[in-house]
């Protein structure tokens, strides 16, 4: 058992938000004006009721139910962090992570529990907070600096190197705003780098930059991890939680559902269904999303024999089927699907395009569109697929359902794939199954000859 | 910070009432310094004339005024020439104005940094504060001009000038905390803020003297802190008696604001970021 010093203790950490009733749509010219007349006693009374959290605070954040105007974004949340540990959080979007980190920066209180942070926090996605565009390099550094909790003397004495670091010398004396998107986040991040806090927090989903800017963060986190200091790491990338974290805990709706070894979380959250079914179906027409022209009635991953498929093996085929009604005839429309990784990258868009349907106005009735994905395209992990509908003519969207279904891809290590023998990790976020050629174009005893 | 032995940070649920942090506003008093600092360079950025802003910003009323009231309507100010009757008073109105604008609004423009790092948020609203004191010091050799040209010393009165300058910058303290606090819920403070401020031009004896008004009503009139505040600092630049009358009811008022400003601005605290 780890026996180094506590870094960081929570001890049921729960968080509510007031997210506010949602606005009343009128549709008709005399319910619109009524509504401009009594709008300021409504709002007045939304804004206030963002403000009342007694009842709330009394409430059990185990059972307390999420309305339609709060959010629970953290129940009872508990962990210790010993020094030098790394610990990952993981979970899917909306499970509470951005919340627990927010709450470990003192950026929002918790509504109920404790959290003891011994040593000071600082988190990289606070990078570049409080540049301000018209001062120097020199005053933006001293003001970020102590933005982020440094002393004048910390800054003067860190000065030399931060601006080394940077790469910025011959530009110090000139306003930010002449200095290159590049620049400034060297800059930025100079400073950041440069707090040496006890605990450092890391979310990678905020994490501005392109990838070797990424790459600068993940080594500079690792430069850290080896300093024996602690470090809280968000990430969807879970090879990278496995690579850099000496644990992990995995957040669901809120809740610590796991707390253990990277490996095993990791692999917990890529088998656990996260809460977003393969299949969806809306039952009642008048809860079905959609507009005047056309309502969605179900979203579903298949297999090949129809089967709803919350998991597909990488060799099989993957259906995307979209059941919907039209109530208005005479459109053209025009179904499609985006499908996303567990990291939030797009990885590509397909509209119906090919059939007939395509270019013709279509009668009322039911209608199913099926998209296929070609087994050995995509690499192992959760997808996401969002869905929507458009009018061709006017590019109407008559509904847009955000990753409405996912789905899970496992590579169980079987014949016939990109991967072939290679039992190692492997990377890519596609992992397409490519035909390779190679010529024996010349024999090396000719080379020699040569 | 020191090293070794780490600080503790406990982070709970705060309480109904939370006392002010003093200890961790004198932690965080370099960033104070550079936040009051980016305000005085930021102001005047691009700008030709530069600080020559913070004397022709008043200059410019106070030409207004002499002519609109002092020449026409000719105001009775108990026989000061109206050109130095109104300076002494228009360059700490000056001063209020904006701070109380600027101080109401800290929240609103810097909310992004709200949601992305923590320091005492104590510090927003009385950046604009101090940073405003830099323009009033400038447009003080303004003051000191008229006097000049006019051959008016104050005296021995002007030690009081401290302070009734501690007095001015309390008043848009004490309302940028009320106000700040309140912009961030209902963003109508915005539109509201530039009828208070001429509405407050009006009722404080910046354009006429206080001594105008019927005796029966002085006590209610002194209750307005602004009347205190330009009232004795008039006294205090033109040598005159200091006008405790006016002085002292206001400046219970002024400590009323900053105190309830502080308690209110705590309770608000603890949801400003959940809800910006």
């Amino acid at each position: 058992m780890n026996s180094a010093p506590i870094a960081v203790r929570a001890e049921g950490v729960s968080k509510v938000y007031r997210i506010g009733l949602k606005e009343q749509a009128h549709d008709s010219l005399a319910g619109a004006v009524l509504d401009l007349v009594t709008s300021p006693v409504r709002n007045y009374r939304k804004y206030r009721a963002l403000y009342r959290f007694k009842e709330l605070e009394r409430a059990d954040p185990e059972s307390a139910p999420s309305t339609p105007d709060t959010i629970w974004a953290l129940r009872n949340v508990s962990f210790e962090l010993r020094q030098g540990e790394v610990l990952g959080i993981v979970g899917r979007n909306g499970a509470g992570k951005s919340t627990l980190l927010k709450i470990l920066t003192r950026i929002t209180p918790p509504t109920r529990g404790r959290i003891e942070i011994h040593g000071r926090v600082s988190s990289l996605l606070e990078v570049g907070t409080g540049f301000h565009r018209e001062l120097t390099g020199r005053e933006n550094v001293y003001l970020n600096g102590t933005i982020l909790g440094m002393s004048k003397k910390e800054v003067d004495r860190k000065f030399d190197e931060i601006v080394e670091f940077a790469g910025v010398e011959k530009f110090l004396d000139t306003p930010v705003k002449r200095y290159s998107s590049g620049m400034s986040v060297r800059l930025a991040f100079a400073v950041a780098a440069h707090l040496e806090p006890e605990i450092l927090i890391v979310d990678e989903v905020l994490a501005v930059g392109d990838a070797a800017f990424q790459k600068k963060c993940i080594r500079k986190m690792q430069d850290v991890g080896r300093s024996g200091r602690t470090i809280l790491f968000v990430s969807h990338n879970m090879p990278a939680v496995k690579m850099l974290c000496t644990r992990a805990i995995l957040l669901d709706e809120g809740r610590l559902v796991m707390d253990g070894t990277p490996h095993d979380v990791v692999s917990a959250y890529m088998t656990s269904d996260v809460g977003v079914p393969a299949e969806r179906v809306w039952e009642d027409p008048a809860l079905a999303p959609g507009r005047r022209v056309a309502k969605l009635r179900a979203i579903r991953v298949i297999r090949r024999d129809g089967a709803v498929a919350p998991a597909v093996d990488i060799r099989d085929d993957v259906g995307l089927q979209l059941e919907y009604d039209v109530k208005e005839p005479g459109h053209i429309l025009m179904p499609q699907f985006y499908v996303y990784n567990d990291e939030g990258l797009l990885l590509f868009a397909s509209y119906e395009q090919q059939n007939a349907w395509a270019q013709r106005p279509r009668p009322e009735g039911r209608y199913v569109s099926t998209a296929w994905i070609p087994g050995n395209l995509l690499s192992a992990g959760m997808f996401y697929v969002s869905c929507a509908l458009l009018s061709r003519s006017t590019g109407v969207s008559q509904f847009y359902e955000q990753q409405a279904v996912a789905f899970l891809v496992t590579d169980n290590m079987g014949e016939g794939t990109a991967r072939g023998d290679w039992a190692g990790s492997y990377r890519g976020v596609v992992r397409p199954l490519l035909p390779w050629v190679t010529e024996h174009a010349e024999s090396s005893r000719k080379l020699h000859s040569a | 910070m020191e090293r070794g032995a780490a600080a503790i940070t406990v982070i709970r649920p705060p309480a109904a009432f939370e006392a002010i942090d003093v200890g961790e506003l004198v932690r965080y008093r370099d960033l104070l310094y550079f936040l009051v600092w980016r305000d005085i360079k930021v102001l005047y950025a691009q700008t030709v004339l530069g600080f020559a802003w913070a004397i022709l910003n008043p200059l410019i009323q106070i030409a207004i005024f002499t002519v609109i009231f002092g020449r026409i309507a000719r105001i009775d100010t108990d026989g000061i020439p109206y050109i130095l009757f109104v300076t002494v008073a228009i360059v700490p109105w000056t001063y209020m104005s904006e701070a109380m604008t600027a101080s109401s609004q800290s929240l609103v423009t810097e909310q992004n940094m709200l949601g992305k790092v923590y320091f005492p948020r104590l510090i927003y609203p009385l950046t604009p504060v101090l940073a405003k004191l830099v323009d009033f010091v400038i447009a003080l050799l303004l003051v000191g001009g008229v006097l000049v040209y006019y051959g008016v010393s104050p005296g021995w009165n002007l030690l009081w000038l401290p302070v009734f300058v501690l007095w001015m910058a309390a008043i848009p303290a004490g309302v940028g905390l009320w106000l700040s606090a309140l912009a961030i819920r209902f963003r109508d403070v915005k539109f509201a803020m530039p009828f208070v401020i001429r509405m407050l031009l009006y009722t404080a004896p910046i354009l006429y003297s206080a001594s105008a008004l019927p005796e029966q009503y002085r006590l209610v009139y002194s209750l307005n802190p602004l009347v205190g505040v330009i009232e004795g600092m008039r006294a205090a630049l033109l040598g005159l008696p200091i006008p405790w009358e006016y002085v002292l009811p206001g400046a219970g008022t002024a400590l009323l604001l900053l105190i309830g400003g502080a308690v209110y601005f705590r309770k608000m605290e603890r949801v400003f970021v959940d809800v910006i």
